[in-house]
């Protein structure tokens, strides 16, 4: 299967890159990392970028990273329609205090606009 | 979780304190009291929340299976604070803040952080009004225990609950995407 995988700067986002990295491994699916541009997030595009290519290289996965720019939601979704992408997989939302799951806008975005089946990691 | 997020500029309110016992809409007795020891109510809370349809969850919340439920609760005792519903002596209504930090020993002054709101009511005793009478002696209740800022996320398509909530002074704070939040100052 050939995986798009789009995280921004959150640990929710190492999370989910870390998940797909092991599930790559296991399936031997194809693999590329899109880092798209969240200016509020913990980590800066290009400390992710740097991130994702160590996660890789520790897991012995081979992928391509990419990093988008504009729009974080919109960018991916083009991207993924662009290539020939089987699936797209994103963070599955973060916890409120009260243990209540949150889906953000860029998740909503992705959810009701990408044209391929969306994997969401929890 | 330490986002601080946009509040109305006036106080709602003032809102009623527990305890109380009022009729509902269905002619029941409802006692409406705080649990200032939430390990005394506890047990009550894991019971009803065992009985609570599975189709009412919001968000993930209330979790299935009295284990989990008893989980959960124990995670956020601790800190938060607590008004329950009892009809004869069961718990049938209840309404939860949690502090949003994550160091909640160290709260020095409850007005320094905001707080999140959950309510639940058992499904055979919703539309009898138990739901605002809950809603309303906890933010009276809050307000005694000097918390200033609550909000709470919503599902969207959630008309009544936001209806509820829009009524007793909750604003949508412009957050928006599957969840709508809202927060009130008290």
């Amino acid at each position: 299967m050939n995986v798009l995988v789009g995280i921004v700067g959150s640990d929710e986002s190492i999370k989910t890159l870390r998940r797909t990295i092991d599930r790559t491994h296991e399936v031997g699916d194809d693999l590329t990392v899109a880092v798209v541009d969240k200016p509020e997030a913990k980590r800066s595009q290009d400390a992710m970028a740097e991130r994702a290519r160590e996660l890789l290289s520790e897991a012995g996965v081979d992928a391509e990273i990419v990093q988008l720019e504009g729009d974080p939601g919109s960018s991916l979704v083009d991207y993924a329609e662009q290539g020939e992408y089987d699936q797209l997989v994103i963070g599955g939302g973060t916890l409120s205090p009260m243990g209540k799951i949150q889906l953000g806008p860029i998740t909503e975005f992705v959810l009701l606009n990408a044209p391929t089946t969306v994997k969401l990691v929890r | 979780m330490a986002d601080t997020r946009p509040y109305p500029d006036e106080s709602a309110g003032p809102f009623p304190a527990p305890p109380t016992t009022l009729e509902d809409g269905a002619g029941r007795q409802i006692e409406v009291l705080a649990s200032d020891d939430f390990e005394d109510t506890l047990e009550d809370v894991v019971e009803m929340y065992d009985q609570f349809d599975p189709t009412d969850r919001a968000q993930g919340i209330p979790p299935t299976g009295e284990e989990r439920i008893r989980n959960w609760l124990e995670t956020i005792a601790d800190e938060s604070v607590n008004v329950v519903a009892r009809h004869d002596e069961d718990v049938i209504g209840h309404a939860m803040l949690v502090p949003d930090t994550d160091d909640p020993a160290s709260i020095e002054d409850n007005a320094d952080i905001e707080w999140e709101l959950a309510i639940f009511v058992l499904q055979a005793y919703q539309r009898a009004g138990i739901g605002t009478m809950l809603l309303e002696h906890l933010l009276g209740h809050a307000s005694t225990v000097g918390i200033d800022r609550v909000w709470l996320t919503v599902e969207r398509w959630n008309n009544p609950a936001i209806a509820l909530y829009e009524r007793v002074g909750f604003e949508s704070t412009g957050t928006e995407s599957f969840e709508q939040e809202m927060a009130i100052r008290l």
